[in-house]
């Protein structure tokens, strides 16, 4: 299941985002290969603390995403409360203020699937948890685009319908415990 | 990867939406330009950006409704309080030394921000000395910003946005409830120019000591994006202000020397008195 290939880490969450990305991010080497794209999903017009409290709890650099920043290895990028992050396919990420989808603004499938275009099977996917069915449609573009899907097993998560619903979209999606989505990723620093 | 084939199509799209209609998004943002005309695909019925191009090229009156996939029209008043009670604090003071001032709110949408500046130059004792100028290139957009008139569901967000802005008065002063939208008062209108303007293919048009163009660039590429700074660069006279989205920034632009940071969370610039 180790993908060598993995250029690029899409990841989403919603209901108990913080619980999850502390069991997940934390844990990633400073040397880890590739960049890292969080969505999850914040109330609009609030600031984050999100990055802040990642940031204290991580080795690798934590940023809010900025419009057309290049996009650097081994750098965790959120997306900015009530902005969509798309990922550009000159490799920078751009945010635009374009309609919620599924209600979500940032949208988990929009950042997946533009991030599905620019790196195709580079990509690895994640899905955590989450009450809505967020991500579920990106997981499927990264998996079309040859791309690797990980779904955080929904009986491990805080909210089991968005991990659940990742799953019904992609049936060969792995479903993994959040220590193994870790585990799994320190693997791709070993693989290099 | 992206589909080679739809990539190429993609781009002859945009190259005759330009040679037919003269509207140029070769430069925008590529991954949520894309998003927006497969949307457009969808909904106009085509199989293909091919399908869809030889449908506009050769059906004028098809284009209106992929045009308006092609802009993205979204605008509060007094949108992000913060940057107004800034502008009102910080750069007002600056702005009344001036005998006569100019603004400029670039891709004005339907006239939200020149409507919430000029309520607020109203409130700050600077609306005989100025003009502001709202220019866009959504002709239906613009129209709307002329009209003046707001759906009523938005008005409570609206006057919370403009009572946390610093707002001197009661927003309900400048409008009247008819028919289910708020119409502004047509006397803010009296300082405020409407027009049409595009930051891809046309220059400066006058000197102004403010301009504020806010989450328009966040739609353009690189390139585009420093042929838009730099017409904001050429018409600010020296020490003019220049306002951005809150998540935009003029760090990757080649422009970025000919500013200094004014209010970094506001994302306030101001163009230095030897650029």
């Amino acid at each position: 299941m180790t993908s060598p290939r993995a250029r690029a880490i899409a990841m989403g969450a919603s209901a108990g985002a913080l619980e999850a990305l502390s069991a997940v991010l934390p844990g990633l080497p400073g040397d880890f290969p590739t960049p890292i794209f969080v969505v999850v999903h914040l109330p609009a017009h609030h600031e984050s603390l999100m990055a802040q409290l990642l940031r204290d709890a991580c080795r690798l650099p934590v940023r809010e995403a900025e419009d057309k920043e290049p996009i650097e290895p081994g750098t965790i990028y959120l997306a900015p409360p009530d902005y969509h992050l798309l990922i550009e396919p000159d490799l920078r990420l751009s945010l635009s203020g374009e309609e919620p989808v599924l209600f979500s603004r940032p949208s988990i499938d929009v950042m997946f699937e533009t991030a599905a275009e620019a790196y195709g099977p580079g990509l690895v996917g994640v899905v955590l948890t989450g009450a809505n069915s967020d991500g579920a449609r990106g997981l499927r573009a990264i998996r079309d685009a040859g791309g690797i899907g990980l779904v955080q097993r929904p009986d491990t998560a805080l909210a089991s319908a968005m991990p659940r619903a990742a799953l019904a979209s992609c049936p060969d999606a792995a479903s993994l415990t959040l220590e193994e989505i870790a585990q799994y990723l320190r693997g791709l620093v070993a693989s290099r | 990867m992206a589909d080679a084939v739809e990539d190429v199509e993609f781009r002859l799209l945009l190259e005759a939406v330009f040679r037919r209609y003269h509207y140029d998004f070769r430069g925008y943002s590529m991954a949520s330009l894309k998003r927006r005309l497969r949307q457009a695909r969808e909904r106009m019925g085509c199989a293909t950006f091919s399908q869809l191009q030889d449908r506009i090229l050769h059906d004028r009156t098809a284009f209106p409704e992929l045009f308006s996939f092609l802009t993205v029209q979204v605008s509060e008043l007094f949108r992000d309080p913060a940057y107004f009670l800034a502008i009102r604090e910080k750069v007002v003071p600056y702005l009344r030394t001036y005998p006569s001032l100019k603004v400029w709110v670039a891709g004005c949408s339907a006239g939200e921000e020149v409507y919430s500046l000029a309520i607020l130059f109203r409130e700050e004792g600077l609306e005989d000395r100025t003009m502001i100028y709202g220019t866009d290139i959504n002709p239906e957009a613009l129209g709307r910003a002329e009209a003046g008139v707001y759906e009523l569901d938005r008005i409570p967000l609206f006057t919370e946005n403009h009572r946390r802005s610093g707002g001197k008065s009661s927003l309900s002063d400048y409008y009247t409830a008819a028919y289910g939208g708020a119409v502004f008062d047509k006397s803010l209108r009296r300082r405020a120019v409407f027009s049409d303007h595009s930051l891809a293919a046309d220059q400066v048009f006058a000197e102004v000591q403010l301009v504020s163009c806010r989450n328009v660039l966040i739609y353009f590429d690189q390139p585009l994006q420093d042929r838009a700074i730099g017409l904001f660069k050429d018409s600010l006279s020296l020490k003019g202000f220049l306002g951005l989205g809150s998540r935009e920034s003029l760090r990757f632009s080649r422009h970025a020397g000919a500013f200094e940071e004014f209010d970094r969370a506001e994302r306030l610039y101001r163009k230095r008195g030897d650029a």
